[in-house]
């Protein structure tokens, strides 16, 4: 569904992403785990064309879209749930929602709108709920909740997920991580980035570990969780402590 | 729901037929010259409101787009062309209507831009400018946007300060009237007062009503996502910068428009218009009126606008304007309109501070 080739990214002069190369299947939850400034943001803001990649390319659905705007990716159904989740906040809860499906709005008659909004109220009771109140006041979680159920309102085959578990309580955490799951069970492809590698590594099928702006390890959730180097930098395991106790 | 946005402007149209009514019953028509200058710079101020309250993007330039459509015109409509009649570009504009002839305070025969020709120059100038300035400027953002537009301010206050085509200090006089319909002319005549007020204000009420339309479609909620979230509106799709720039060539638009009818209607124009001042005073209005509040703005800027023409703000003019903008950010950002006096006497009286709620 995704592949990547050799991807350079940066911000002016400065080069995060080296020769970055991944792939996910359709149907996956890819993770990409990596700590505070390894390119993790970078990386899903240019396959979405919030920045424009250097060199490289990244295939989407057989289409090169490395250099395409944002609006034509959301377009071709890969949609990005930002990071920090960035709703608007001084608009309603429905408003948002009406927003993420901007793209789709012009081209499609109004029923389809509504059945997108339906859609993600089935995902997210509480949503319905607040449908009038301002994102604004909604709290971290509701707030992540709206975030991913906008991004959902542009039919997004793939959706990239910056974060989503930043800030929140580990029980709110819990539950949006089973309703990434679940997302994955309706046929969507997940593709999520996260600082929190021991929660994302539980429900992804494969994960790529970034450094620096490289990918110097990748293999299955599995393979990852059982890796000694994976252990000790992002699952807070102390191997020599550990080897002589 | 439709309803629920037009009724205001209904409510607008009324306020303003009733107003010219009760100023010739009570023999105070003298007010509706200076309700009419009023309205232009609403005019001015509804485009600012767009692009301020609703994109989330400042202009302190606004006064210079406002210069750009009034001095153009008037430039073209008091520049003799008679020494050049020969050359071909103005024959060939003579030839299709472009030009006419008009004596001069002297008597003698000047041959100049018809006012129409004049104003479609200056506005399509004034578009053009924004089109070309706007793309580059509005990456900016934040202080580093204001700083830039009050560039471009300070450049048109200095260019038609310094210009002596464009009369220097003096500005330019006696710019002919504007005859739009045989029946209607923009002019300072005292038989025309009434006209005028219709005219201006009939000019607000088309760009409100334009500007509520905007507001309430699919482009006003994409607008009002740049303000809340730039990056996010961004990811859900929406050109942003596409729609910035829109909103800049809109409001500057609206504002060289202002410019056209106030010249024509006061018979000149003077640097004064393209001061940075009125720029600031143009914010301070929109500001005042509650940023994202269209009505607020156009009321608070008949009302401010018309103190201000009558003279009540005397020689301390400018300072009340920042005055203004001092006490508002700091007291009630979100506008005077949206002051919540109940809550806030509540507040006073229990002694406790409710904004924490």
């Amino acid at each position: 569904m995704l592949k990547i080739r050799n991807l350079d990214s940066g911000y002016g002069r400065l080069k995060v992403l080296r020769k970055v190369s991944m792939h996910i299947a359709p149907g996956e939850i890819v993770t990409i785990i990596g700590a505070n400034g390894a390119g993790k943001t970078t990386l899903l803001n240019t396959i979405a064309g919030l920045l424009r990649a250097r060199e490289g390319e990244i295939i989407f659905d057989n289409r090169d879209i490395s250099r395409l705007p944002a609006e034509k990716v959301v377009f071709l159904g890969c949609s990005l749930v930002p990071e920090g989740r960035q709703v608007f906040a001084s608009m309603t809860v429905k408003e948002n929602l009406l927003l993420g499906g901007y793209i789709r709005q012009r081209r499609e008659r109004k029923g389809a709108m509504k059945a997108g909004i339906e859609k993600v109220y089935g995902l997210f009771p509480i949503l319905m709920e607040r449908e009038k109140q301002l994102a604004g006041t909604l709290s971290g979680g509701e707030q992540q909740m709206l975030a991913i159920g906008r991004s959902l309102m542009a039919q997004p085959r793939l959706v990239m997920m910056d974060e989503p578990s930043m800030g929140l309580a580990p029980l709110i955490v819990k539950n949006i991580f089973s309703i990434i799951v679940r997302l994955r069970e309706e046929g969507n492809t997940v593709l999520l980035v996260e600082q929190n590698a021991k929660a994302s590594l539980a429900i992804a099928d494969r994960g790529y570990v970034l450094e620096t702006g490289r990918i110097v390890l990748q293999g299955t959730s599995e393979e990852l969780l059982m890796n000694k180097d994976v252990q000790r930098a992002y699952l807070g395991r102390d191997l020599d402590v550990e080897m002589k106790i | 729901m439709r309803s629920r946005i037009y009724l205001p402007l209904l409510i607008f149209i009324a306020a303003l037929i009733g107003v010219q009514q009760i100023t010739s019953y009570t023999g105070t028509a003298y007010y509706l010259t200076q309700l009419t200058m009023a309205a232009y710079y609403c005019l001015v101020i509804v485009g600012l409101c767009l692009m301020i309250g609703y994109a989330g993007q400042i202009s302190l330039g606004h006064a210079g787009f406002f210069a750009i459509g009034g001095y153009l015109s008037a430039f073209l409509t008091t520049y003799d062309l008679t020494p050049m009649k020969d050359d071909r570009i103005i024959s060939f504009l003579a030839k299709a209507g472009f030009l006419w002839t008009r004596e001069d305070l002297y008597g003698g025969q000047m041959l100049i831009f018809q006012p129409w020709a004049a104003c479609i120059a200056a506005v399509l100038s004034a578009v053009l400018i924004a089109y070309v300035i706007g793309g580059p400027v509005l990456k900016l953002k934040g202080h580093y946007l204001a700083m830039a537009t009050l560039g471009f301010g300070t450049i048109v206050y200095r260019i038609v300060l310094g210009m002596t085509a464009l009369g220097g200090a003096d500005g330019l006089s006696d710019v002919p009237p504007f005859k739009i319909l045989p029946f209607l002319e923009v002019s300072g005549e005292m038989s025309d007062r009434v006209q005028n007020y219709y005219i201006a204000w009939g000019l607000v009420v088309v760009a409100v009503f334009l500007s509520l339309n905007l507001i309430h479609s699919r482009i006003g909620r994409a607008l009002r996502s740049i303000h809340g979230a730039e990056d996010a509106a961004n990811a859900m799709g929406i050109d942003t910068a596409r729609y910035k720039l829109y909103t800049f060539v809109l409001s500057a638009a609206f504002a060289s428009v202002a410019g056209v009818f106030l010249t024509h209607y006061n018979g000149g124009i003077g640097p004064s218009e393209a001061s940075i001042m009125k720029s600031v005073r143009y914010v301070a209005i929109v500001a005042v009126g509650g940023m994202a509040n269209l009505w607020g703005a156009v009321v608070m800027g008949t009302l401010l606008n018309f103190l201000s023409l009558r003279g009540y703000f005397g020689t301390y003019d400018d300072a009340v304007f920042g005055a203004i903008l001092i006490v508002i950010m700091l007291f009630v950002p979100r506008g005077l309109l949206h002051m919540d006096i109940v809550r806030d006497l509540k507040a006073l009286l229990s002694g406790r501070d409710e904004e924490a709620v």
